[in-house]
């Protein structure tokens, strides 16, 4: 029975020799590095983001997955680091990823049409090697199609990512990864938030003319909209658990025309949620 | 001081030969060595008088003369090549270029000799002899096969290394009697006095050294005491140097013209090889790649209806416009330009391989030019607090084959442009050069700070939609009240707006619009997704009408109305 199993040891060793260095040594679990996400409720709640692993952030639209991408990024190429962003559905904004403080000359945009097209793009960057972050957006490709990738495509890009500086980020609608992921993060929409006040509409303002608060009209004004947040599965053993509720509050509003710059509302304080972290 | 003569012995026939060794390693030197073993002669002229003009060693024993007809020499059993001058412009470059990378002191003698300068070598290299052997090391790596002879004398190491095979070192004070041995030929003197010294019984530098000068003067007048001084080691005359080319460039003629692009990659590596060993010789590398290939006759016929059309431009008297055009289109360039210089053969040509993939040469291809822009080799040292980054060369690879994958316009880093259009920016070429004082400065810091120097609050995201989505509105009261978006109905809880933007009036796409935030219901929201992705057409409809309701679910939209085609349309969902 011993010789058997030194035979087809030694026979699976020979199989893997130049690929797997020592398939039946232990390895030792290796201290997971993280770093911010850019939202300080979504760092006290995970621990960070893990480098050398995959982290998948899902749910519906509009529950601040794309925020959160875009703070992670601004985090990460406001250290210098080179970040990557494959588009599935070619819906980022750049417009928005500036006001989110993303410095779009570090990020590479991989611009795909398909589910193919960016599993086949994501294998190329983690080969590639040396970005911050990457980040696979399918949250515009539907659920029924993200369902039918294969699960060894999420256990490759945990293999090509593992003992690397790069963090994976994954965003889709439903969880796909499974195990192949160390850290879950289920997002949901909370509350838009709006507020009733005086807003200067471009149609009425004069050009040029001091905005005279008081005889404005009254009108709905976006101010952000809260999100909450659940870890659904982490292997780090960092970060409180439980979940978060925080907001993101919307850009300030700029209208403009001829070319001319007339800023008719900005600089209001941003409507701010209460943030609060609670314990299981 | 001392001077080192470099001697390429068969110049014709080695700088054929060197385009047709297998590139690379050790296996293909010993290729190198097999090929240059085998009986090769060179032949040139138009037919039918194509005659030897040149032959390697083997070919003489195999009984090839000079001036032989080709028909002749393929009798003898040797193999026949076409002397190619381009061939021989890129060896004689290459054997400057071996110059250089030892001595930056260089004269360019001959086609086939140059000298270079050794002074200050002797603490890099050692004694002389070793200089003279790592000048042959050299020399293989760039395919050609050498003789090396070094003396104080310039003319003497010259006629040294025509003279004699292999590593000569000649020290001072003993250039006569090295020399003695050697044929008056040699020396190149003219037919005349060639004719006039054989006839003298004079076969040898050491009989011609050994004349009277002045009997030599009268009868053969200053050729003769030339030739003499030379045949003595005595002319004595200053190093002529030359400067360094701007651009490597190495030519290969085809055969046979090259449709396919799998075969044009075994003649592009080739060339690729050889120009990064002239460029490693120099302690270069390549900040651009520049390749031309001339179309052969396939192409012609493809472009008659061109060439019609630069005919009747002749006719209208642009006559110099369409021979520009006919000139322009048998040629077919393409340009690598090289994000940090590199000279990485098998990486250049990955690289060539994507670029010609996606827009192959429109053709068939019967010769091919590549040109190398030098520049001073990248340093890697980085600073400690500079973050990760992808390496530059790989980047530039992995670059190449995403953009193969999704296209070149949809790959690169966004910049915004300087209007208020919505949505607008462009796509710039990607690089992850970190900046090492910036990433020093911003160490410590966590990241997410706002520039006002506080913690920046996030942001809420868009998501856009491209192309833009077309929907119906209903308005109440000047509002927004309902929409219908990819065929679902939506009822708008709260609307802000209208946000007025126009601009570029003076031009022919001038734009209006007025932008809502909606936030949207939709009624039947939830639909599960289980259509299976292999399903009929007519379920895929459905899958499609249940993805569009997965998607549509109640959401902040941004709508805007479109003045200048007075339609709605959603930009985008905040997310």
């Amino acid at each position: 029975m011993a010789a058997n199993f030194a035979a087809l040891r030694s026979k699976v060793e020979l199989a893997l020799a130049g690929r797997v260095a020592a398939p039946f040594n232990y390895r030792g679990r290796q201290e997971v590095v993280t770093v911010s996400s850019g939202i300080p409720e979504i760092d006290l709640l995970t621990g960070g983001l893990p480098r050398g692993a995959l982290t998948e952030i899902f749910g519906p639209s509009c529950s601040g997955r794309t925020s959160l991408l875009l703070a992670a990024l601004s985090a990460r190429t406001a250290q210098e680091e080179a970040c990557a962003l494959i588009d599935g559905g070619d819906a980022f904004d750049p417009h928005s990823a500036e006001a989110a403080g993303v410095e779009l000359r570090k990020l590479l945009w991989v611009r795909c049409r398909n589910v193919e097209q960016t599993l086949r793009a994501t294998d190329l960057l983690l080969q590639g090697g040396g970005f911050g972050l990457i980040a696979v957006d399918l949250s515009d490709i539907a659920p029924r199609l993200v369902r039918h990738v294969p699960l060894d495509s999420w256990f490759r890009f945990r293999r090509a990512v593992e003992d690397t500086p790069t963090i994976l980020m994954l965003l889709e609608q439903e969880s796909n990864a499974k195990s192949c992921a160390s850290l879950g993060l289920r997002l949901e929409a909370g509350a838009v938030g709006w507020s009733w006040m005086p807003v200067e509409g471009a149609a009425e303002s004069g050009l040029g003319r001091a905005a005279d608060y008081s005889r404005l009209p009254w009108g709905w004004l976006l101010e952000g909209r809260s999100a909450r947040g659940e870890v659904s599965r982490s292997r780090m053993q960092k970060g409180s658990g439980g979940y978060f509720r925080g907001g993101f509050a919307a850009e300030p509003r700029v209208a403009s025309e001829g070319e001319g710059i007339f800023k008719t509302r900005i600089d209001w304080d941003f409507f701010s949620l209460p943030i609060a972290v609670k314990r299981k | 001081m001392a001077f080192a003569a470099i001697h390429v012995a068969n110049f014709m026939v080695q700088a054929v030969l060197r385009a047709e060794v297998e590139p690379r390693d050790h296996v293909e030197l010993r290729a190198d060595g097999e090929l240059r073993d085998r009986a090769v002669a060179l032949v040139d002229g138009t037919a039918p008088l194509i005659n030897v003009v040149a032959a390697n060693q083997a070919a003489w024993c195999a009984g090839i003369q000079l001036g032989m007809a080709q028909t002749q020499a393929q009798l003898c059993g040797v193999e026949i090549r076409r002397r190619s001058r381009t061939l021989e412009k890129a060896a004689h470059a290459a054997l400057l270029d071996l110059g250089w990378s030892m001595s930056p002191r260089v004269e360019d003698h001959a086609e086939d000799t140059i000298l270079a300068d050794l002074a200050g070598l002797n603490s890099l290299f050692g004694a002389e002899e070793n200089i003279a052997r790592e000048f042959a090391r050299r020399a293989v790596e760039l395919h050609l096969r050498v003789h090396v002879a070094v003396s104080a004398n310039l003319e003497v190491a010259v006629h040294a290394a025509r003279g004699f095979a292999g590593i000569t070192v000649i020290p001072e004070g003993e250039e006569a009697r090295h020399l003695s041995g050697l044929p008056v030929q040699t020396l190149a003197p003219s037919a005349e006095a060639l004719e006039t010294l054989e006839r003298w019984g004079i076969r040898t530098c050491a009989a011609l050294g050994a004349l009277p000068v002045l009997e030599l003067s009268e009868r053969l007048g200053q050729e003769g005491v030339r030739l003499q001084e030379l045949a003595r080691g005595a002319h004595a005359r200053a190093l002529v140097l030359v400067e360094p080319a701007e651009i490597l460039e190495e030519e290969m003629k085809l055969d046979d013209a090259v449709e396919d692009l799998e075969p044009l990659s075994f003649v592009l590596g080739r060339l690729l090889d050889q120009v990064c060993a002239r460029l490693a010789a120099r302690a270069l590398s390549a900040a651009a790649i520049r390749v031309r290939f001339d179309l052969g006759d396939a192409f012609e016929r493809e472009e008659q209806v061109r060439g019609k059309n630069a005919t009747a431009a002749v006719m209208a008297g642009a006559a110099a416009a369409a021979a520009e055009v006919q000139a322009a289109a048998k040629t077919y360039e393409k340009t690598l330009n090289l994000p940090v210089p590199m000279r990485d053969s098998k990486m250049l040509l990955k690289l060539l391989r994507l670029q010609l993939q996606a827009d192959p040469p429109p053709g068939a291809i019967v010769k091919i030019t590549l040109r190398a822009d030098p520049a001073r080799r990248r340093s890697t040292q980085h600073g400690l607090f500079v973050p990760n980054s992808p390496d530059p060369e790989k980047l530039e690879l992995t670059v190449a084959r995403l953009a193969k994958l999704v296209g070149n316009a949809n790959i690169g880093s966004p910049e915004l442009t300087d209007t208020h259009r919505p949505g607008e920016f462009r796509m710039n070429k990607f690089f992850a050069q970190p900046n090492e004082t910036r990433a020093r400065g911003k160490a410590g810091s966590t990241g997410n700070k706002s520039l006002s120097g506080g913690v920046r609050r996030p942001t809420t995201g868009c998501r856009i939609f491209r192309p833009r989505l077309a929907a119906r509105v209903e308005l109440r009261e000047g509002r927004p009240a309902k929409i219908v978006l990819r065929g679902l109905y939506g009822r708008v809880m709260t609307a802000s707006g209208p946000w007025k933007i126009s601009g570029d009036w003076w031009r022919g796409d001038a734009w209006q619009q007025e932008e809502w935030d909606l936030e949207i219901q939709f009624d039947g929201g939830d639909a599960g997704g289980s259509v299976p992705v292999n399903a009929p057409a007519n379920m895929q409809g459905i899958a499609a009408v249940q993805d569009a309701k997965v998607q549509m679910r109640a959401g902040l939209y941004c709508v805007y109305y479109d003045g200048a085609c007075r339609s709605w349309f959603v930009r985008g969902m905040y997310d």
